[in-house]
């Protein structure tokens, strides 16, 4: 599984409100129109001007700043294979905000299962959480995977994290065939 | 896991109104579809309404109108109103429960109770909702199809 996984995306997420255009994939295209403070926005492939951003929502939403994490993580899945790593971004319309991004990789056959896509980091600026921004980045990502060949998409989430849960289920995601164990090391 | 019968009967007001939110709709309707008396749901939807969830519209053509927020309104928030859900408390008292025993099997129970909290904590009516469209079956949506449905 996706070796870098986390979960942000943590704080007063609710149910997105406003269904948002389809779209195939991103670099995208569709604009928003919900009443958001910032109403529209687009989704595409993160680059490398975007870093800065991103590591800023993710210091505002966690609260732990970390950004050689961030640097690697670009590194790898913005950069590198990109038929199958996928780093979007939510960007406004007037370009000069990251509202959101998420991140998934396709990964086979580990634990038995044939290839699907995982979603290991999602995460939306709590000022403009409940207009569509999660919903838009979770629907470009599943085309993406979608694209790549795969028919399945999964993530992993904390048992105390039900804003988050909601959200995914409000995506139609249920509870998968497996289960998460783990022990403490000596 | 089951559910106790008003609690079912909750879930079941809940998206019957919540799927029909232009509509008032009457306890006996509900009742009659999922067959149980009308004297039963009544005291469920008395719950449902001192809880916000519902309110009643007097009057003729009058019933009930879900008030709460679909979005946010989950199954855990409609089925406490009836019964403890994975509740430890619930367990104390319960025989060897001090012992080392009880404890493993207490750890192994509160994993379950763990899962199911986190479930029913993140369902919401919404959910629900769409969950019951894309299963295509007989649900809250075909409530008030036809002129008459319910006598």
């Amino acid at each position: 599984m996706a070796s870098a996984a986390f979960s942000v995306f943590d704080r007063g997420q609710a149910a997105p409100s406003d269904a948002l255009g389809k779209s195939r994939d991103g670099p995208v295209v569709s604009q928003a129109t919900a009443p958001a403070r910032s109403a529209a926005f687009h989704v595409r492939r993160a680059e490398d001007a975007d870093l800065a951003k991103v590591i800023a929502l993710d210091m505002e939403v966690t609260g732990v700043a970390k950004d050689a994490y961030w640097a690697d993580l670009h590194e790898r899945y913005a950069t590198r294979r990109p038929g199958e790593r996928f780093f979007f971004v939510a960007e406004s319309a007037d370009k000069r905000q990251i509202l959101g991004f998420v991140i998934g990789e396709i990964r086979a056959w580990e634990f038995g299962s044939e290839p699907c896509g995982w979603v290991f980091g999602v995460s939306v600026d709590p000022e403009v959480r409940e207009h569509g921004v999660g919903e838009r980045l979770l629907e470009t990502i599943s085309a993406a995977f979608r694209d790549a060949g795969v028919g399945k998409m999964r993530t992993l989430i904390s048992h105390g994290n039900h804003l988050l849960m909601s959200f995914f289920r409000s995506q139609g995601m249920m509870a998968g065939p497996y289960l998460q164990l783990e022990r403490d090391l000596p | 896991m089951k559910l106790q019968i008003a609690s079912r009967l909750a879930v079941f007001a809940v998206l019957e109104l919540a799927a029909h939110p232009d509509r008032q709709i009457s306890a006996a309707e509900i009742a009659d579809k999922y067959g149980v008396s009308t004297h039963h749901l009544a005291k469920v939807m008395h719950t449902l309404g001192r809880a916000g969830l519902v309110r009643s519209v007097r009057g003729a053509g009058g019933g009930y109108q879900f008030s709460g927020n679909a979005k946010r309104t989950t199954l855990i928030d409609i089925i406490q109103l009836f019964e403890r859900v994975g509740d430890v408390e619930n367990a104390s008292g319960e025989p060897g429960e001090d012992t080392s025993a009880g404890g493993a099997l207490r750890q192994i129970l509160d994993e379950i109770d763990d899962i199911t909290r986190a479930t029913l904590s993140s369902v919401t009516v919404s959910t629900l909702l769409k969950l019951i469209d894309r299963r295509g079956s007989a649900g809250p949506s075909d409530v008030g199809v036809g002129a008459t449905p319910y006598s």
